[in-house]
Formats: structure tokens, sequence, C-alpha cells
């Protein structure tokens, strides 16, 4: 009984809206001069708005003089700010917002909602060429940048272990749709279970404590689950931001068990199969023959992170293509549909918090053998709230995503560190440093504006029959209390 | 595709004596509205049986409570697996506090104390909804796979088997994916079996749905307003699968509609309710000729049900002029969709 679509069926319910949709929305005329005028006007207006704002900021300066406040005007910088948001703006108006079929408000709206992709598409070849890299990166890093060789790598770590925390939230957050804004709290239970069980246990060490403090933050995922699924929206948001503050208040005064403020210290190291990387005759070195040196033990805890991040990954992937991960899916587009089919929203919920919280656990348990040492100052809401944002800039369900946001977003406050030549443009006064989160914060607000449903936003389906179809992000819902 | 075989009046009632579902008594009440109130009926097993009454009247009510999605304020909803009415073993299980009950060659489930899930899963009622309820943003493969959840999770052994690629959740999902398959190819889907739900026109839609329904094997299945928003063409097109389901599978239907053409020609048993009571049961002949009925259409302000021109028919039929009919259902308004 296949139905041929015949010229007097008009089309109906969600076809005639998207049909609607793509005739709407006229926005700037698409040709001719008038377009040009257009985006002028549009320009001025901007940059009128930016000379306006910006005035105060930009173009008058008080300083602390004798006698009182003195004013300084500093013209240029407010005229050449003035300037760029003309340009940007303009350039913007004639060769993106048109690219995009007409003016800013059908940029969200006449995306492609199916894309067919046979064989390799650009993602893929992207993942593995990244994936190559990784494997190589501290060599690389080695060899092309010797003189920093020791902050990159750490870089790389610390980029490597938000990674993981992302695709572990991931779970949470993107596929199960459920706003856990307490993520941090696995990450603790993880780093808190490692290092207390390895002071108070002399045999316990970083490979038998990883499994373990997995264990437990899943544990404690489940203990979370129980009570606060009950919950929808944005109830579940703030029941787990509250989760995970608990977690670090009580880390904080348990003073007899946690160490409270002071933390716990001498964390022991991981060793490859007991072997140590220290100085001394059994040492890593000695025993490979190889000279002595510190970097040994980054290249070391850089793989350590790299394996444990890649099997968070393969998980997950294979995860999503069993039921569990479709019934996650399902319960994030349409819960009551869910339990019409039969499935216990409940214990899926619960599979995907204990999850997640145990790959938090298994970073946190990094975490803490990478340090050295821990302190509840580590585990705090900004904490969750990076991982988060790692998560929702990625685009939510985007394994992929999740990569990128991280080497932005960790890579770029780094970045942002020694932004030096920022002070030859405004000035010697200007303290790049200072500013990190500020610019830090624009520009994640310009990737969302830019990218509402985050970088990677289409969905790969779990199973195809003969096609593969990337899923636009108009048809995919994000759950709970987004 | 096969014809039903209408019932003679009076004749065959199978619902009296092999109910698949028996609503006994049923009150539900929000606050102090009373949305259905003491109804009882009986749906036969391999009947197409439809519920009708004007908008407002307890329809999509009932459903919630056959369903699991709210429970009743008062009374006893069974279900039977196995022919019989049971009547010792439903007491039985009334008697104690379990929720369902086994013996030799079948089960009763008392769905009023399950929960939404289990009566899906273990009770075998599956439902549709009033507003369209898809996973918008997966393909209809995965929507009709994600149906037959709880047989795959128990052949990926609850997920771990599945991570560690043990065989024999490869194979169960290769059936899974057949089954699927079967019912694209029925609701003629097929050719866009790796599109989001989302993307489908209106009618097919409402066809995925009842595949998707159909996919978890039910015994009993509950269809809300499936011919809303049709065109005739795939009005017709839906009959004919709710035929193919009832005769090929075996598997009992109970409808919400509103469409008097769809009701007439495929029922076998029809109950209508208004404000929550019910003040018909019968067949198709003794339905269309209840005074009653025809009262409670005519009194209803409704566009949906008054735009039918089969009711006009009806109606007609029974007052005697259509142009005094037409005249009274001028004043219709016209009403939102619940759930
Ligand atoms: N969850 C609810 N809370 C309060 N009132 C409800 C609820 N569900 C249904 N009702 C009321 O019950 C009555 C019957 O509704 P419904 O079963 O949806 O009618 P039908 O499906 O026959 O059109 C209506 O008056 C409706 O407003
Ligand atoms: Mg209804």
């Amino acid at each position: 009984m296949a139905q041929t679509p015949t010229s007097t069926m008009s089309p109906e319910g969600a076809q005639a809206k998207a049909e609607k949709r793509a005739e709407a929305a006229p926005g700037l005329p698409r040709t001719g001069p008038g377009r040009l005028q257009e985006a002028l006007r549009d320009a001025v207006m901007t940059a009128a708005l930016a000379g306006v704002l910006g005035f105060f900021f930009l173009a008058l300066r008080t300083d602390i003089a004798p006698g009182g406040l003195a004013i300084t005007t500093r013209w240029g910088l407010w005229f050449s700010a003035i300037a760029i948001v003309f340009a940007g703006r303009l350039a913007l108006n004639l060769f993106w917002f048109d690219k995009r079929g007409g003016g800013r408000a059908a940029v969200k709206t006449t995306a492609k909602t199916t894309v067919v992709s046979e064989g390799l598409d650009f993602m893929t070849i992207a993942g593995w060429v990244m994936f190559a890299v990784a494997v190589v990166l501290p060599f690389l890093i080695m060899w092309l940048l010797p003189g920093q060789q020791r902050q990159l790598i750490d870089l790389s770590i610390l980029i490597l272990t938000y990674v993981m925390l992302g695709w572990g939230l991931n779970i949470v957050v993107g596929l199960a749709g459920l706003l856990d804004l307490g993520y941090v709290a696995f990450y603790a239970v993880g780093a808190y279970s490692f290092a207390l069980l390895s002071t108070h246990f002399e045999f316990i060490g970083f490979w038998v404590a990883l499994p373990l403090a997995g264990l437990l933050a899943a544990i404690w995922g489940v203990i979370l689950g129980f009570p606060v699924l009950r919950l929808r929206g944005d109830y579940l948001a703030i029941v787990t931001l509250a989760f995970g503050e608990i977690i670090r208040v009580v880390l904080l005064n348990w003073y007899q068990f946690t160490g409270g403020p002071d933390g716990i210290s001498r964390i022991p190291k991981p060793t490859l199969f007991g072997l140590e990387f220290a100085r001394g005759d059994d040492g890593f070195a000695a025993f490979f023959g190889l000279e002595y040196s510190t970097i040994h033990r980054f290249i070391f805890i850089y793989y350590i992170i790299f394996v444990l991040a890649i099997v968070t990954h393969l998980v997950t992937v294979r995860l999503r293509r069993l039921p569990v991960g479709r019934a996650w899916e399902a319960m994030r587009e349409d819960e009551i549909a869910c339990r019409s089919l039969g499935i216990n929203t409940t214990n899926t919920k619960l599979t995907a918090f204990a999850i997640g919280a145990m790959f938090g656990g298994f970073a946190g348990s990094f975490f803490a053998t990478r340090q050295g040492f821990i302190s509840p100052e580590s585990f705090t809401f900004l904490e969750s709230a990076i991982i988060l944002a790692i998560v929702v800039l990625g685009g939510l369900g985007s394994q992929f995503g999740v990569v990128i946001a991280s080497i932005v977003m960790i890579g770029g406050i780094e970045l942002l560190r020694n932004l030096g030549f920022l002070q030859q443009i405004f000035g010697e006064g200007f303290d790049p440093v200072r500013f990190r989160m500020l610019f830090f914060g624009m520009a994640m607000v310009a990737i969302m504006v830019w990218k509402p449903r985050g970088l990677i936003s289409t969905r790969e389906p779990s199973v195809v029959l003969k096609h593969r179809k990337k899923i636009g992000a108009d048809m995919v819902s994000q759950g709970e209390g987004h | 595709m096969a014809q039903t075989t209408s019932v003679e009046s009076g004749a065959h009632r199978r619902w009296e004596n092999d109910p698949v579902l028996s609503v006994e008594r049923l009150t539900m009440r929000f606050g102090g509205l009373v949305a259905v109130n003491d109804l009882s009926f009986d749906v036969g097993r391999g009947d197409i049986t439809a519920l009708i009454g004007p908008n407002g009247a307890g329809k999509t009510t009932v459903f919630n409570c056959v369903t699991g999605f709210y429970k009743p304020t008062e009374g006893r909803i069974v279900m039977r697996h196995g022919a019989g009415r049971k009547n010792d073993l439903v007491e039985e299980l009334t008697a104690s506090s379990a929720q369902h009950k086994s013996d030799g060659d079948g089960a009763v489930f008392l769905l009023e104390r399950m929960a939404d899930f289990t009566i899906s899963h273990r009770a075998r009622v599956a439902r549709t909804f009033q507003n369209i309820r898809l996973f918008s943003g997966m393909t209809v493969l995965e929507n009709l796979l994600v149906a037959q959840h709880n047989k795959l999770m128990v052949a990926s052994g609850y997920t771990i088997g599945g991570v560690l690629m043990l065989p024999g959740y490869r194979k169960a999902r290769g059936e899974a994916v057949d089954r699927a398959v079967y019912w694209m190819e029925r609701t003629g889907l097929i050719d866009r079996a790796d599109d989001p739900a989302g993307d489908l026109p209106y009618g097919a839609q409402r066809r995925l749905e009842i595949a998707r329904a159909m996919c978890t094997g039910p015994h009993l299945l509950c269809l809300d307003e499936p011919a809303a928003g049709l065109n005739p063409r795939e009005s017709a097109e839906l009959n004919e699968l709710l035929q193919f389901i009832r005769n090929e599978h075996g598997t009992s239907i109970l409808l919400i509609e509103h469409d008097m053409g769809v009701v007439m020609e495929i029922s076998d048993h029809i109950i209508v309710l208004d404000y929550g009571e019910k003040i018909a049961d019968g067949d198709a002949d003794q339905v269309k000729t209840d005074p009653k009925v025809i009262a409670a259409y005519l009194g209803v302000e409704d566009e949906e049900v008054l735009e039918q021109a089969e009711v006009l028919e009806v109606v007609a039929e029974a007052v005697g002029s259509k142009e005094e009919v037409a005249r009274k259902i001028q004043r219709g308004g016209g009403e939102g969709g619940k759930q």
C-alpha cells in the first residue's frame, strides 16, 4: 500500500510546517544593489551601536592622578574598534548570511534536515586523522618543539582528560538527555577513592584502584539517581547541581577522613607493570637502558589517559548501537512513548547515570595519580560547568564535537595565558591574562550564536538499512531541562 | 486484502464469551471532574472494537487507564491471555495482591495494579497517542527497533554481552530488523527506513506509530484516533491495515475514532461514551439506530465530529430531514486535541 504523492494531496502536519518555514523568512534581499544597501545600512547601525557601547570603555579612560581622577582619551582605539565592527558586520552580511539563503532568520530554518552521506565523510576522515595525530603526539611535540615539550605534553594530557570527561557526560546529557550539572561529583568520587585507597592500603596502586574508583563512582551514580531521576527538567538540573556541591562540602568538612581543605598528598604515581618512573636502578629508564628523563613519565601518563579516553569512546559508540543506547536516545526524544513500548525508563536512566559516572570516576582516579595531590578545590561547580560547556559546545551527543570543543576550550584557555601581542593593540596597561575568561566567554557566546546546537549538531543514526543519512538538529530533541 | 465478515446483529457476540480485555466499573476523577464514571465494557478477542463519543467524553482517559498512564480512581481492568473469561483465575488474582497470574493455557493481568511499561511488556497492550509521539530525531528503522527493546535487551545480555560482542545479540538484532522491515513494508514506509521519523508526512507518521506499536508484539492494540488528519485515501489504507493486523496477526484492536465511515465499516463492536458514561454498546447496526447516540452526536459542538458526512447520513436516517440536521450542525465550534 505504498503511497505516491499526487497533486491533489496537500502536505499536512510536519511537512506543511517545514515547507511554510522555508517559504517564509525572506530576510535581506538576495541580489542586486538593494542587497548591498541593506548590508551597508545594517553594518553602519552595528558600528554605531559599538561606538555608543564602547565610548565609555574604550574612548575614555580614568586614571588616578594627584588631586583626583584624570581623564585620558583614546580615540584611536575607539575608532579602530568601530571600524573592526563595521567591516566584520559588512563582511558577514555580504558573504556569510547571504550564503545561508537570505537573512539571519533563515540561517537556522533552511538548513537541510537529512544529508545522505555514502562512503567516507569529512567527520570520519577528520576523526581518524586526529586519532593518528594523538597516537604520536608526544613524540611530535618532542621533535618539533623540544623547548616547550613539558608544557605541551601536559596540556595535551589536560585536554585528553576533558575529552574523556566530556565523553562520559555526553552519555548522560547528550544521549539520555538528562541535564546533569553535578558531574564533577563523580570525578571527585573517583579521585578520592583512589587517593584514600592508595594512602590507606599499601598494596593498592593505580591499576588496581582504577576499576574500583570507576565502580564506586557508578554506585554513587545509582545512589544519586534513585531519588533524582523522578524529577524532570529544571528540577533534575538543580538537584544534580546540589549533589555536586554536597559532595564537595562533605570532602571539605570531613577532616579526619578526607583531610578537608588540606587535601590528600603523596598519591602514588602509576607504574608500568611495576616499573616506576624514577631515577635509579629499578626505574623505567634504567630497565630499558635509556637515559633518565622526567619527560618519560609525562609521556607515559599521556598514553594512560589516551587509552582511557579511547576505551570510553569505543564503549560509548558500542553502547549507542545496543538496545540500551537506543533506549537512551529514545528517552531523550519522548519518555512517554518509551514507556508505552515497555521500556523501564527509571532503569534506563540509572544505567546512563551509572555508566557516565563510571567514566567520570576513571578520569578522577587518573587525575589523582597525575597530580599526586588532590583537594576539594579541584572539584568546584566551575569544573562541572566546563565539562558541560564542552558537551554543549561540541554538540549534544556528538563524540567528535566533544574533542573539538575540548581542544578549543581547554587549549583556548591556556592559549589566552600568553597573548602578549594584545598589549600592542590595547596599550601597555592591558593585561590579557586578566581578560582571559572574558574573551573565553565571548568566544562561547559567539559560537552559540553561530551554531546554537553546538559545533556538530547532526545525529548519526545507530542502525542503517540502506543509506546512511545524517539527521539534522531540528529533528533531534535535547531532552530534559534544556 | 481480506474483508471482515460483519457480525450479524445479536448473533455471535465474541466480547461476551471471550473478552481479551474487561473494563469493570472504571471511574476516573480529576479533582472534582469525573472524566469516566462507572464504566464497564468488554473487548472481544480478535475483534475490532471502537470507542466513540464526542470530544471530552473521556475516551483518551479510558486508554490512559488501560495502558497504565493514569491510576484509575476506582475499578478493575482485566487483561486475558488465552481463551475464555477465566473467571476463577481473575477472582483468585483479585483476592491476592499480585499483578498477574497464569494457569496452564494463559494468564490474567490486573492492569490497574501494573506500571505503564510492564503493561506493554507483560500484559502486551500496545498503544498509539492522539497527538503522535514518535522519536522524531531517530530514523524509522530505529523507532521500530526501540519498540523491540525488551527482547533485544535480553539478547544483548543486558548490555554486558553486547559490549563484549558476544554472539547471540547479532542474530537477535537481525531478527528485529527483519520484523521492522516486515512492518515497514506493510505500512508503506520501507523507502523511508533511514529517514528521521520527524521528516515523514503526517499520514506516514500515523502509520509508523501503528507499526511501532505492532513491533512490541501486542495482544491488544489501542489506537487513539488513528485516522485524525488523514485524507480519505489514507483513511481507506488505514482500514485495510487494521483489518490486516486483526486477520493475519489475530491482534485485538481497540480504537478511538471520530470518522464514522471507518467505525461503521470495520468495527465488530462499538461502545459509545458521553460525559464519561457508556450510552450504547453493541454492533454497528445497534449503535447506529440508538436514539441516545444520535442525541449525543447532535448535542455536541465539535467540528471534527460533525464534519463527517457519514454522521450526517446516520443522523439524517434517524431524524428524517437532512436539512434540519445540517442546520443544527452549523452551530458547531472547535476544540483542540488532547493526549
Ligand atoms: N490529566 C488530566 N487532568 C485533568 N483533567 C483531565 C485530564 N485528562 C483528561 N481530563 C479531562 O477529562 C475529560 C475527558 O478527556 P478525554 O479523555 O481526553 O476526552 P476524549 O479523548 O474523549 O476527547 C476532559 O474534560 C478532560 O479535560
Ligand atoms: Mg481524546
